[in-house]
């Protein structure tokens, strides 16, 4: 059915280092002393060292090397100016890129910067959607909650490509929207090429991971708090203002990541959605490895990804002491 | 009316999330191939999905990586939150980074830092190499479950069982396991949902020979996709409905008795 | 109880890690553009060899590259572009073919053969040829605004134009348009056409290169840059579109196969082709994909449904005002995707 495309001997060898490391493992574990619980995490130390550190590591070393394996901060330089490269080489040639009119390019910048605008708008979106969801959920008389959580993971359990290109037939300009809206006797509306069409894809597809933290942090709060509230006179608006809406707050915080994280990164929606008009970083990312071909600022690329995500996190941690990130599960 | 507004609205958002997914299974009986025109009800993509070589081996790598990812995933994540759990709170807080890490990692960085590895150690990426990256990325995801459950757990009873004789081993399989079971399982679950939907990191780590569903759909996308794989999600997610429908009765069943 | 369960675990294991290494049988690994081929080929060529074709697709040449580099081994038989073969031979990324199993060579019209991009005819041999043009709905454009490229900057048919997400044939197209030379290493020009299609943009519906013909049928847009088999195939849908190659000239192009120096399966790869120049089996592809054949035994075959028709067998003058396009080397191919970047990301 398929080929392991692996050398045979790598296989082998793969194999037998699994095998005499299990059976050290199990000889270890059955002696009665000497053992620490610790030691049991040792094969996922190991593995995430391969997985993931040294990966990570190759990414940092491509980012700051050149096509000959030199050291250079070109790539970032070409971060900041994506003509850099491109003068360097007409400078090469003989010609003066800057009298030829070449003066700072603005695509990389201006890509970043656009999709954390999308990611943004599309955080605020699912916020403004997700919360009264939410909240209405948690509801305490609301015996559907459980149900209704279930009920929003299951449009998860389809393939997020599919569910893509199902918006496309609904949104094309001979899609059943259209096709809708002609019959009814109005004109045909353009839905699809453009930025909303790329934000609805990504709403979406973010949307269920704004609602649970959110609803797992409010349906978590006691509620005789709330109860409390009320019968001290507070009213519905000022107890939600002053008791339900702050206790939400790490729920809310850990909804913010879990959408607008993987939301910066975004690719093969603007190229559905948004017919190649514009580009995210994830697809500038995966453009430059895999169409330019320039592994260089490609790993420069996702390094800067990467550290923008870490220090985003770093600062949700501030305000999200106890790290309730996972609190999806 | 309070209420009904807020049921109203739920029932919006939900219809918002469902809409797409119904348009998928109703353009799956579509006699036509059109995205776009309704042709007559048939069961002909159904009838010749069962013959599609393509999806049909998407179909196997696909479960079959997602199977294979869950076990070994949750075996290394089992044996490492046990661990981990277990350590001193320095080298605890560093693997809890290393565990973080991953999972916060966009996966177009993940996937694309794990082609650069085994592009860089000349392996042939394929199967096993897609298999390798499923692992990396649930693994993290088995810890996170099954660590709330060790919190949960009497800290001492894995040293009174040493104590009165028991190896590791066995106090392993028959003190600590039975108590973290259920993150056990929420965690394998959890790992084989990830690995069938993912795209992003299998698209980097396969090679164009050896591919899952995601990846046939991918490259199915610009041309149009066929009818056939909207047969086959149609069943999967009715698959997966009633697999959830019998994990509810069973949980019920249990609170029941209890 | 437990141990039987274990033991079926244990099995089901086994069992789905031995799948893919029972499976011994001969391939032939095909990459090849998406609907580029009859696929009921596939089947003949099993029947008659017991070969089983996997085929891959691609959407532009610059994508194959990357994948023919980084999965050396998937590949055995690849249909790049004219100038990518070049490209490739340079870098010795593909094997030479041995002539002696492909006889059906006999059947490929003389003048494709020795080509610019490959001197020596060692590394390849023409599967299909075509043009790019613009393809358009006759009901909306006249044909005399589609004789010229300047109808892609009519502000009459804003949004309703398709562009190809490819970066050569784009380029090309805006410098045609200018007058320039689709070849061209003079950076001004580059510069002059990137301009050119920025300004575009905002008239530009898509930018994509598989998805346009079938839009195209449904009435999606007004104008489409395509390469003429997709033309073809949408005129064959779709009685209101019609095709033409400018005035001011265009792209003429070959599509050889060739076998990547890497290939596992070399002697499949070539009785593979030389299954494809077989006149019968060319026809069924050329009948299938509608791009002009080099295969003399296959126009034949097709007699005058093939000659008369002036989109698969244009006249001599289209051809003559039409040009190849030639690999631009590495340090060029620098400022080609500097300024094709600011053409993807221009708001």
């Amino acid at each position: 059915m398929m080929d392991l495309h692996l050398p045979a001997w790598a296989i082998w060898v793969m194999l037998a280092g699994l095998a005499v490391f299990i059976v050290m493992f199990i000889i270890i574990l059955r002696r009665n002393h000497g053992v620490k619980r610790s030691m049991f995490s040792t094969p996922y130390a190991l593995w995430m060292i391969i997985f993931t550190i040294i990966p990570c590591l190759l990414v940092a070393y491509y980012a700051f090397t050149d096509a000959n394996g030199k050291f250079t901060l070109d790539n970032f330089i070409s971060f900041w100016d994506s003509n850099h490269e491109m003068n360097k080489e007409l400078a090469n040639l003989g010609f003066d890129p800057a009298a030829m009119g070449f003066t700072r390019g603005m695509v990389n910048i201006s890509t970043l910067v656009y999709s954390l605008w999308m990611a943004f708008l599309c955080t605020v979106i699912c916020l403004l959607i997700g919360y009264p969801a939410a909240l209405f959920m948690a509801e305490r008389d609301f015996k559907l909650g459980a149900t209704l959580v279930t009920l929003f993971i299951i449009p998860m359990w389809m393939n997020f490509l599919l569910r893509t290109i199902a918006w496309m037939s609904l949104l094309e300009d001979n899609g059943l929207i259209n096709t809708l809206l002609v019959s009814l006797g109005f004109s045909r509306v353009q839905l699809m090429y453009n930025n909303s069409a790329v934000l609805l894809g990504m709403v979406y597809n973010f949307l269920p991971f704004m609602v649970f933290p959110i609803y797992n942090s409010i349906s978590k709060q006691d509620y005789r708090l709330t109860e409390a509230a009320m019968d001290l006179g507070a009213g519905r608006m000022l107890t939600f203002i002053r008791v339900t809406f702050p206790l939400s707050l790490p729920g809310v915080v850990s909804g913010i990541t879990m959408v607008f994280m993987p939301a910066v990164t975004t690719f093969f929606i603007p190229r559905m959605l948004g017919g190649g008009n514009t580009e995210m970083f994830g697809d500038l990312i995966e453009r430059t490895f895999l169409t330019a071909n320039n592994w260089n600022l490609g790993s420069a690329l996702s390094l800067i990804m990467m550290v923008l995500i870490l220090l985003s996190l770093g600062l949700l941690r501030k305000v999200d002491p106890e790290g309730e990130g996972g609190s999806m599960i | 009316m309070r209420k009904f507004l807020k049921r109203f609205y739920l029932a919006i958002v939900l219809f918002f999330l469902y809409v797409p997914i119904a348009v998928l299974i109703i353009l799956s009986f579509n006699a036509g191939k059109s995205r776009a025109k309704w042709e007559g009800f048939s069961l002909t993509w159904y009838a010749q999905l069962f013959s599609d070589k393509a999806i049909m081996n998407a179909l196997y790598v696909t479960i079959t990586i997602a199977v294979l990812a869950a076990i070994f995933a949750t075996i290394l994540g089992t044996l490492a939150a046990i661990g981990i759990h277990a350590m001193k709170k320095r080298p605890q807080a560093l693997m809890m980074t290393l565990t973080n890490i991953p999972m916060t990692m966009p996966d177009i960085v993940t996937g694309v830092s794990l082609m650069l590895l085994f592009l860089f150690t000349k392996v042939e990426r394929g199967y096993v190499t897609m298999l390798l990256a499923h692992i990396t990325f649930d693994t993290p995801y088995v810890i996170l479950s099954v660590m709330p459950k060790l919190k949960q757990m009497n800290k001492h009873s894995y040293e009174a069982a040493l104590d009165l004789g028991a190896t590791p081993i066995y106090a392993l399989f028959h003190v600590i396991l039975p108590e973290i079971m259920p993150g056990v399982i929420t965690g394998a679950m959890l790992a084989f949902t990830l690995s069938l939907d993912d795209f992003t990191i299998s698209y980097f780590t396969t090679s164009p020979l050896v591919q899952n569903l995601s990846t046939l759909i991918y490259s199915q996308a610009r041309k149009g996709i066929k009818p056939t794989m909207n047969a086959l999600s149609a069943l999967m997610f009715v698959a997966l409905l009633i697999l959830l429908l019998i994990v509810n009765r069973r949980s019920n069943k249990a609170v029941d008795k209890n | 109880m437990k141990k039987i369960s274990l033991l079926l675990v244990l099995t089901l294991i086994a069992s789905l890690l031995c799948a893919p290494c029972a499976m011994a049988e001969e391939v032939v690994n095909v990459y090849n553009w998406y609907d580029y081929m009859d696929e009921r080929v596939f089947e003949l060529f099993e029947q008659e060899t017991g070969i089983v074709v996997k085929p891959s697709y691609f959407t532009t040449n610059e994508d194959m590259m990357v994948q023919v580099r980084i999965n050396p081994g998937a590949y055995d038989v690849v249909f790049p572009s004219d100038y990518c073969v070049e490209r490739m031979i340079s870098e010795n990324l593909l094997a030479e073919i041995n002539f002696d199993n492909i006889p059906n060579l006999q059947y490929i019209s003389s003048w494709m053969l020795n080509p610019d991009y490959d001197q020596e005819n060692k590394y390849s041999v023409p599967f299909m040829w075509g043009t790019v043009g613009i393809l358009y709905d006759s009901t909306r454009v006249t044909e005399e605004e589609a004789s010229s490229w300047s109808v892609l900057w009519n502000e009459k048919y804003a949004k309703e134009i398709f562009m190809l997400a490819s970066i050569r044939d784009t380029l090309g197209v805006a410098l045609k348009y200018l007058g320039y030379s689709m070849n061209t290493r003079d950076p001004a020009q580059l510069k002059e056409a990137t301009q050119l299609l920025i300004e575009q943009k905002p008239l530009v519906k898509a930018y994509q290169v598989d998805e346009t013909k079938e839009k195209m049928v449904i009435g999606e847009g007004a104008l489409a840059v395509v390469y003429s088999g997709d033309a073809l195939y949408a005129m064959d849908l779709n009685e209101n579109l019609a095709y033409s190659v400018p005035v001011e000239g265009s792209n003429v192009w070959i599509d050889p196969m060739v076998i990547p120096a890497t290939a596992k399966n070399k002697e499949n790869a070539e009785k593979f082709i030389n299954f494809l120049c077989r006149p019968d089996i060319a026809q069924m592809n050329c009948e299938y994909i509608y791009y002009s054949s080099p295969n003399d035994g296959a126009i034949a075959l097709m007699g005058e449904e093939y000659t008369e028709n002036e989109t698969i067998n244009p006249p001599q003058d289209v051809i003559d005002r039409c040009e190849f396009f030639h690999d631009i080397p590495e340090n060029y191919m620098t400022i080609y995707n500097a300024l094709w970047s600011q053409v993807v990301n221009a708001k």
